[in-house]
């Protein structure tokens, strides 16, 4: 607002007379009004509201485009997109029928729901009697899980999200890419026949595929060869430009593929998953800690750290008081004194905490510290863990069982749950949620994972009584993340509808992914 | 771009009826083009008292509207006002009846309190507020042409203030603004109560009303009030958000003497024991740097130091964290005396930097300039006796890969290599590096015969390293595992 009030007053003082206007997507905000007028400027710009909330990205995927949302809300308590988000429900709703079944946990989502069930009650009469199209609505706060927003994505829509930044569905792909000297803008979805068969593929299982599907195009190119004129003459008229777009789609993504390992390798991403994982899994969490303050000496960069940092203290329901001094004081050393401010902000968002002072855990380990070497310290520090912390991921985790039991090999070529998204790892917290409410159809027996989440009172069902609704839209499932959610999230939903027979459709505040997670967190720019 | 003006009039009010609604009625454009000849009479036409007609117009338009139309008549150009008011009013005319559900229009704040665009029931806020028709309370909610008619006279400050008056109904406005849940209305309410209650009364009510204070506070932080941020925060006794506050500022300071003087006013603030540790040692960095930043500048351009001329300086030091401004020491003042500020020595000791950083640090930066006497001196210490032994606080897999991404030669890599104490490790990284004597050395001691074969065939033929392992493996003193 004060940029185009300098704008305009610049304008004003070079005598310079224009007509502004001022168009505010998707919804102008009271405070926008006010720093007009006290710049002087109210009467000069006429301004205007374009109501654009919904962007369809694919066919299965409504963003909203609001990545403020996630800072706004979960940072500064601020709720000006609450009436957004509802404006959407409601848009959607009268588009598809009065939803019959609807869920939520999540303070944001409590109140989303409300607002919407006010708007819904003022326009009454309006959706009555249509036939249901869509049979349920999830709605999820994105602090209910912040595991799963954290972790490093290795399905290919995630992957190529990290590593190249998706925008709006498409992406950019430079030179190293596109072997050509010019970088290509590519919209990413299900048009893109090559890509919507690897997208939700686990990053092992996109090369042997590309590959695959790169001798079956030779091999149609081939054909040609024992051709006679009219079947040349057919084949050019008819196949080749299918072959040639495929073709030209396999060479940008076995690209990308490149791109991804060149990079990864270079990272030692083999090193940073298999401490990820431990973080998970809750073992060896003293040499979890030593990497990353590794991480953070070796200057690696700001954002990873922060990250792995945040992923340890959620998962072990804070960072011991000792630990968060030493690491914050070595993140300022490394990246800039400036970071102390997104300390502070991490703090009140409950990504990065100390656990309380005064714990049993933390007065032994000291003292038997001084004791012992490093080694052993750290053994035992790990020891006192697991007796005395009251990790409530750990119990979530254990109590919904996220963390798959594996004789053997986890297939990922055929994965047989949610957690291949995670090499096998981990099932996303969020999309388990949304399996066991919709297979009770209810928050029965899930009181204790409830209160768990610190949700208790904050997890609800809205069932409106609704005998038009038929099997076909009982099966059809609209899931909407308040703060975003990740590509990984969307995969391990697609297949947990592929295996229960569901659809899901994906409403998002915007698409996340770790990075734009610690960013918008970050006081400093980068 | 050759529009006449009143193409561009028309363009403007077209374009502005698509802001609207995605499906344009020709009847409503015209319609809009007539009303706005006839805006005016229109006024007049709703200064009468008893059109009920009105009622659903007028519904758009309220108090505070009436308080910005009154303070655009103190600020802006009357036809700029009188533009806006037009607009206004043809809004009032033609949109909201479509199906589409329309953006709230936020001129009027009993529509924004519903938050969407159909009139009619006021419900829970005006409902409460408007029993009577007394004029203390608020009335302009409950009569709408009441507000009309404040909104399109003169107004003066005073009227303003006039209408709602009673603290409690404004506290009560509050309450059903965060019970609505959005942020926008309860801003808008703030906004509000802001500019007609004290300081020290809005302060003390929002104490106990936590979402209202949270959206205060981030409303002061957008439009960069500062001075009521900090004293909200002095008032509400949140000594650490008030410090964090005020050093945030630091962040606009651009020239670097302005910075550190402010940051300087930053270290007797209330912050938690580690973080005034930690302002402390912005300051004392910002300072060094500056007069290192001076110095070296001064020695690059006299062009008579050596290390500047082989390797100039790329970006200056200023507001770089604590380890790059480590490596820059390293790199450019190494041997320097602890005594003079720009020795890495000096820094170690004034900032408390940990052993493991600092060779860390250290090890990178001489690397870099393939110092290798340097790199050697980091890890070699002499026992009582006088011999020399190498020790390093990060392990040495760490020292030979970045000895290794600084393209150190074989013979330096070898002997690191060598000095890992993990086996396994270290017979990993001698076959990476092709450390060959290392390779063949660890086999041997392993007694790993298969291992060394297939070391073997990755040796060029007939090289010094292929008879090394002829050798070895004829050799009859070794007991062989495989």
């Amino acid at each position: 607002m004060r940029y185009i009030a300098n704008l305009v007053n610049a304008d004003k003082m070079a005598g310079r007379t224009r007509k502004y206007k001022v168009i505010f997507s998707p919804q102008k905000f009271y405070a926008c009004e006010m720093v007009l007028e006290e710049e002087g400027i109210y009467g000069d710009v006429s301004c205007d509201e374009w109501a654009f909330s919904l962007l369809p990205l694919d066919v299965d995927l409504l963003s909203m485009e609001l990545p403020e949302f996630f800072r706004d809300y979960f940072l500064e308590g601020d709720q000006c997109w609450i009436n957004t988000v509802a404006q959407a429900l409601h848009l959607l709703s009268t588009l598809y029928g009065p939803f019959p079944n609807c869920y939520g946990i999540g303070r944001c989502a409590k109140m989303s729901h409300e607002l919407w069930r006010k708007l819904e009650e003022e326009e009454d009469g309006e959706t009555k009697g249509r036939r249901p199209e869509i049979g349920h609505v999830f709605l999820l706060d994105r602090d209910v899980d912040f595991v799963t927003a954290l972790c490093s994505q290795v399905v290919y829509e995630g992957l190529v999200d990290d590593t190249f930044r998706v925008k709006c569905g498409s992406v950019d792909f430079g030179p190293e890419v596109t072997s050509s000297d010019k970088s290509l803008k590519v919209l990413l979805n299900a048009e893109d026949k090559v890509f919507n068969e690897i997208r939700n593929e686990h990053f092992s299982n996109v090369f042997g595929f590309l590959s695959q599907k790169a001798r079956n195009l030779q091999a149609q190119y081939d054909r040609r060869r024992g051709m006679d004129i009219k079947q040349m003459k057919n084949f050019v008229s008819q196949e080749l430009k299918g072959l040639k777009q495929e073709h030209r789609l396999l060479s940008l993504h076995i690209g990308a593929c490149e791109s991804i390992m060149k990079k990864k390798t270079k990272q030692d991403f083999q090193e940073l998953i298999k401490t990820e994982h431990a973080l998970l899994e809750g073992f060896s969490i003293r040499e979890s800690t030593n990497y990353i303050e590794e991480h953070i000496d070796r200057q690696v960069s700001p954002i990873e750290s922060l990250r792995l940092m945040c992923l340890l203290s959620i998962t072990e329901n804070g960072l011991i008081p000792k630990d968060y001094r030493s690491l914050k004081t070595q993140y300022l050393q490394s990246y800039g004194p400036e970071h102390l401010l997104t300390f502070s902000n991490l703090r009140r968002a409950g990504l990065l905490t100390e656990q309380a002072p005064g714990d049993t855990l933390t007065a032994m380990e000291s003292k038997v510290s001084k004791l012992v070497t490093d080694k052993a310290a750290g053994k035992i520090t790990d020891a006192f863990s697991s007796l005395a912390k009251r990790s409530n991921f750990r119990a979530i985790s254990k109590k919904l069982n996220l963390i798959p039991r594996v004789d053997g090999e986890y297939d990922l070529k055929v994965p047989r749950d949610m957690a291949y998204v995670f090499s096998g790892a981990y099932v996303p917290l969020s999309c388990r949620i949304i399996e066991q409410v919709l297979e009770r159809q209810s928050w029965q027996g899930l009181d204790e994972v409830v209160r768990l989440l610190n949700c208790s009172e904050l997890a609800f069902t809205d069932m409106t009584k609704e005998d038009k609704a038929s099997s076909e839209s009982l099966r059809l499932i609209l899931v909407v993340f308040l703060g975003g959610c990740t590509f990984s999230e969307i995969s391990a939903l697609r297949f947990l509808g592929r295996e229960k027979g569901y659809r899901f459709i994906f409403l998002t505040t915007a698409v996340t992914n770790s990075v734009r997670l610690m960013e918008a967190m970050s006081e400093v720019k980068a | 771009m050759n529009r006449t003006k009143g193409d561009e009039e028309e363009y403007w009010n077209s374009s502005k009826f698509k802001a609207f609604t995605f499906d344009d009625e020709d009847d409503e454009l015209s319609q809009l083009k007539e009303s706005k000849r006839a805006v005016n009479s229109l006024r007049d036409f709703v200064d009468d008292d008893d059109d009920d007609d009105d009622l659903e117009r007028v519904s758009w338009s309220g108090e505070p509207v009436g308080s910005i139309s009154w303070s655009i008549k103190e600020t802006a150009s009357n036809s700029g006002s009188n533009h806006e008011r037009e607009q206004l009013k043809n809004r009032n005319n033609f949109s909201s009846y479509t199906q589409l559900p329309k953006p709230a229009s936020t001129y009027s704040l009993s529509s924004i309190f519903r938050g969407r665009t159909r009139p009619g029931s006021f419900q829970s806020l005006s409902d409460a507020l408007s029993d009577t028709p007394a004029k203390s309370y608020a009335p302009e909610l409950g009569r709408p042409k009441g507000e009309y008619r404040d909104y399109s006279n003169d107004w003066s400050p005073s009227d303003t203030v006039r209408r709602l008056r009673k603290g409690k109904d404004k506290l009560q406005l509050l309450e059903e603004a965060v019970s609505m849940h959005d942020g926008n209305v309860i801003t808008a309410v703030l906004i509000f109560l802001k500019r007609t209650l004290s300081k020290e009364i809005l302060f003390r009510e929002l104490e106990v009303r936590q979402v209202a204070l949270r959206h205060l506070i981030h409303f002061l932080k957008e439009i960069g009030d500062q001075k009521l941020l900090l004293d909200l925060f002095r008032f509400l006794d949140r000594t650490e958000e008030l410090a964090l506050t005020h050093y945030r500022e630091h962040l606009n300071i651009q020239d670097p003497e302005k910075r550190k003087e402010f940051l300087k006013t930053c270290i007797g603030l209330p912050f938690s024991a580690e973080d005034s540790a930690h302002i402390q040692d912005h300051y004392t960095l910002l300072e060094r740097q500056i007069i290192i930043e001076a110095n070296d500048r001064h020695l690059e351009s006299a062009g008579q130091t050596e290390i500047f001329r082989k390797h100039p300086r790329k970006a200056s030091i200023l507001n770089m964290p604590l380890v790059t401004t480590l490596f820059y020491s390293c790199f450019y003042h190494y041997t320097e005396a602890e005594g003079t500020f720009s020795s890495p020595v000096n820094l170690k000791k004034t900032f408390k930097i940990p052993e493991k950083q600092y060779v860390l640090t250290a090890l990178a930066a001489r690397a870099k300039l393939r110092a290798w006497h340097d790199v050697d001196a980091l890890f070699t210490t002499k026992n009582w006796l006088g011999y020399t032994k190498k020790r390093a606080p990060i392990g040495f897999h760490r020292v030979v890969e970045i000895l290794h991404k600084n393209s150190a030669p074989v013979q330096i890599l070898q002997e690191y290599v060598n000095l890992v104490e993990d086996v396994d490790t270290k017979l990993n990284l001698a076959t990476k590096f092709r450390c060959h004597d290392v390779v063949i050395d660890t086999c041997r001691d392993l007694k790993d015969r298969q291992q060394l074969l297939a070391y073997r065939s990755k040796v060029d033929k007939g090289s010094a390293e292929e008879e090394k392992i002829d050798a070895v493996l004829s050799s009859s003193q070794i007991r062989w595992k495989n």
